[in-house]
């Protein structure tokens, strides 16, 4: 690689390409081809940089200008005036970063302030395909301290006091479960696997470590490798991440390539290879007993537990099975010791913790942040607040499995256990936002269709259990729910709770328990007063025009798919409830604010 | 991969490439070429190709090259300017290629002005 005065950063993660990112890189190609500045300019496709509402992301150092939302007619323009002139385009600058005229530094701005980058370190800085790249800010070094000068006892050790927890969603101690997979009579054979199976709707950061890092979950496992006594390790992925798939595949090749994967690595007797696996996208096999049956080739369905995987795991071998972002904080633990690491966080949750910002706020994208960080930073400072001067109502977190957070729990420290406490969970990391406009009955209905359709089938509770619980609640959300219902299904829920064979059905019922929870009055005016509070549930809804608003101007009559209204200009129009679909469109339509749906 | 000295090769050698993309900048040297009309119609680009390749070919970390528009003195563009950390800025003028390579030799990695091509030697 050539010394290049400045580097053209494009961010290639999934939210970016599929904003276009990938012609955008063609255009830059094609623009210092044009103006001589090929040999000077270096274009280098990034992972992801987090402000994914702005994409497609474009950095350009030195300067470290950050453009967002860049259409591929604005690369001529950044080409000529910035690298060619030298004269940054702030048009096309990030809003945040440009203040009095003057431009601030990334780190400046609301949305990276708060945040502490470890396991998305690397991405948005260098480029996943060149493993060279990585080594040059110190990839592998970790993995050549652990195999020169430590013994797998040191390195668990090491793990268990930096007090990691999985970064999966349950926060089982990582250093106890490699702990136990050492112990492990491995005298047949010992593996380590990466469960890639990210699942949750709306949870992308796996995935987004995985395109823009992958070296770094290769060297973490290599090194959890070396601490159990393994020398086989699977990644275990679906294959709709089919970027993600493609990078770590061109990681692991370099990886074997330049010998820090495969036989006698640095020269030691340690040898490691890894392979991808690939799922076909059930939910269920994010499980991690399903996950090794579908490795082994069958069916993923999960088994009980105990035995643990640690014991017996993949074919019946002992296995350690950790999270994307688990391993991601592995060599950062090596590198700057367990001490660093516990001085982040709070007394029981150390490090930082990806989120996967998504719903009704400004600034959709990826987050890192310091455990104990309370939701309203998230919400209120990185994330911008919600659009359209709503109003927050809760937010959810550990997808399907997870819970509602209310707004009065707003100053909630985040971190595994209090969001037990409040009953929800850390998941794996999503976080989706909901403004006033959204019914919780509807949230624990969405969440519910998810799991029923995901329901492997083998157990009984989550199979029939669930979809017994579905039913109740398509039944209040059409208005024909009782108060009985609600006592049905809390009385259901615990049960599928404690009788479910998996985490799936065990937690399947969380996001329901947590809305009875916190908004049963919600609950209540549908089954009582048979009325959806935030005009959401279409079949309590009734649409009627405000006769001392409506100014009789007609828009809404022209522009009812239906002709559910009529009336005479300026007078007061009508809607007829037997031909009106309710599809909404007056509402939007009318100028005067005058058609109400409650 | 054989040992760690290997691999602390690979990583040496591509350090100075990575570095330009840190956020903190405090550290680094930047050798800043005006590239407005005027210094390039007086022949920045060579002298901005020459800064490039000099500090690649000597594998310097923490040292940036940028440009900038136009600083005023069209007259006696190209313009350079050397801006080390903890140290007054100081301006070339009327530079050429040749006279870049020795900027970097001297200045920048041994510490020298070149006290005859600087803005005050010139214009006197």
């Amino acid at each position: 690689m050539e010394f290049a005065r400045a580097h053209v950063l494009v961010c290639g993660g999934t939210g970016c390409t599929s904003s276009g990112s990938q012609k955008i890189i063609h255009e830059f190609e094609n623009q210092l081809a044009a103006n001589g500045l090929e040999k000077e300019v270096k274009v280098i496709k990034t992972g992801c940089f987090g402000l994914c509402a702005l994409g497609p992301v474009v950095v350009v150092y030195p300067e470290g200008a950050f453009y967002s939302m860049v259409k591929v007619e604005d690369v001529e323009e950044i080409v000529t005036e910035h690298l060619l002139k030298g004269r940054i385009v702030k048009r096309l600058l990030y809003e945040e970063t440009v203040e009095d005229n003057t431009i601030k530094s990334l780190n400046e701005v609301d949305f990276y302030k708060k945040q502490r980058r470890i396991a998305l370190r690397n991405c948005g800085v260098i480029n996943p395909e060149n493993i060279e790249e990585y080594i040059a800010i110190d990839g592998y070094q970790a993995l050549g301290k652990v195999l020169t000068s430590m013994t797998p006892e040191q390195v668990i050790d090491e793990i268990k006091e930096s007090g990691l927890r999985g970064r999966g969603g349950a926060g089982f101690s990582t250093g106890m479960k490699w702990m136990f997979t050492a112990r492990a009579d491995g005298s047949n054979g010992k593996y380590v696997c990466c469960n890639a199976d990210e699942g949750d709707p709306g949870a992308f950061m796996d995935r987004s470590i995985l395109e823009g890092d992958p070296h770094a979950v290769i060297e973490a496992m290599a090194i959890a490798a070396y601490a159990v006594g393994a020398d086989q390790g699977y990644i275990y992925i679906r294959a709709e991440y089919p970027i993600a798939v493609k990078r770590l595949q061109i990681a692991i090749d370099q990886a074997k390539e330049y010998g820090l994967l495969g036989e006698h690595i640095f020269g030691t007797d340690f040898s490691f290879n890894l392979e991808i696996r690939l799922g076909a996208g059930a939910f269920v096999c994010g499980e991690e007993t399903a996950l090794m049956t579908s490795i082994e080739g069958h069916r993923g369905e999960p088994r009980p537990r105990p035995p643990f995987p640690a014991n017996k795991g993949l074919w019946q071998k002992p296995t350690l099975l950790n999270n994307v972002e688990t391993y991601a904080n592995i060599t950062q633990i090596i590198n700057n010791g367990a001490e660093w690491f516990q001085s982040i966080g709070t007394e029981k949750s150390k490090g930082t913790k990806v989120f996967a910002l998504g719903g009704k706020i400004k600034n959709t994208g990826l987050v890192e942040i310091p455990m104990g960080t309370t939701l309203r930073e998230i919400v209120e400072e990185i994330g911008g607040g919600i659009p359209n001067g709503k109003k927050f109502k809760a937010a959810q977190t550990g997808g399907p499995s997870g819970g509602c957070i209310p707004a009065s729990l707003i100053d909630t420290k985040i971190d595994y256990d209090s969001l037990i406490e409040i009953g929800s969970m850390m998941g794996s990391g999503g976080l989706i936002v909901m403004d006033e406009d959204t019914c919780m009955v509807d949230i624990a209905k969405f969440f519910l269709e998810f799991t029923v359709d995901e329901s492997c089938g083998k157990c009984t509770p989550c199979r029939v259990g669930t979809k017994r619980m579905l039913e109740i609640l398509e039944r209040i959300t059409k208005g024909k729910g009782t108060v009985e219902d609600l006592d049905r299904l809390e009385v259901l829920a615990q049960s599928i709770k404690s009788a479910a064979l998996c985490g799936l059905g065990q937690t399947a019922p969380n996001p329901v328990l947590s809305t009875l929870r916190y908004f049963r009055d919600e609950y209540m005016a549908h089954v009582v007063d048979k009325r959806c509070p935030a005009g959401v549930c279409k079949d309590l809804l009734s649409f009627r025009i405000d006769e001392g608003k409506c100014k009789g101007c007609g828009i809404c009559a022209k522009n009812c798919p239906v002709g559910a209204i009529s009336g005479q200009v300026k007078q007061p129009y009508h809607i007829n409830p037997d031909v009106c679909v309710k599809c909404g469109v007056c509402m939007s339509k009318c100028p005067f604010k005058a058609i109400a749906n409650k | 991969m054989k040992s760690l000295a290997e691999l602390e090769e690979i990583r040496n050698r591509m350090r100075n490439q990575v570095n330009l993309r840190k956020e903190d900048e405090s550290s680094a040297t930047r050798i800043v070429v005006g590239m407005a009309t005027c210094g390039i119609a007086a022949g920045a680009r060579p002298v901005l190709n020459a800064l490039v390749e000099e500090v690649g070919k000597r594998g310097l970390a923490d040292v940036a090259v940028t440009q900038t528009g136009c600083i005023g003195m069209c007259r006696l563009e190209p313009i350079v300017e050397v801006m080390v950390p903890g140290q007054e800025k100081v301006t070339y003028v009327k530079m050429t290629a040749e006279k870049a390579q020795r900027v970097v030799a001297e200045h920048i990695v041994n510490g020298n002005v070149v006290t005859e091509y600087t803005i005050g030697a010139v214009e006197q």
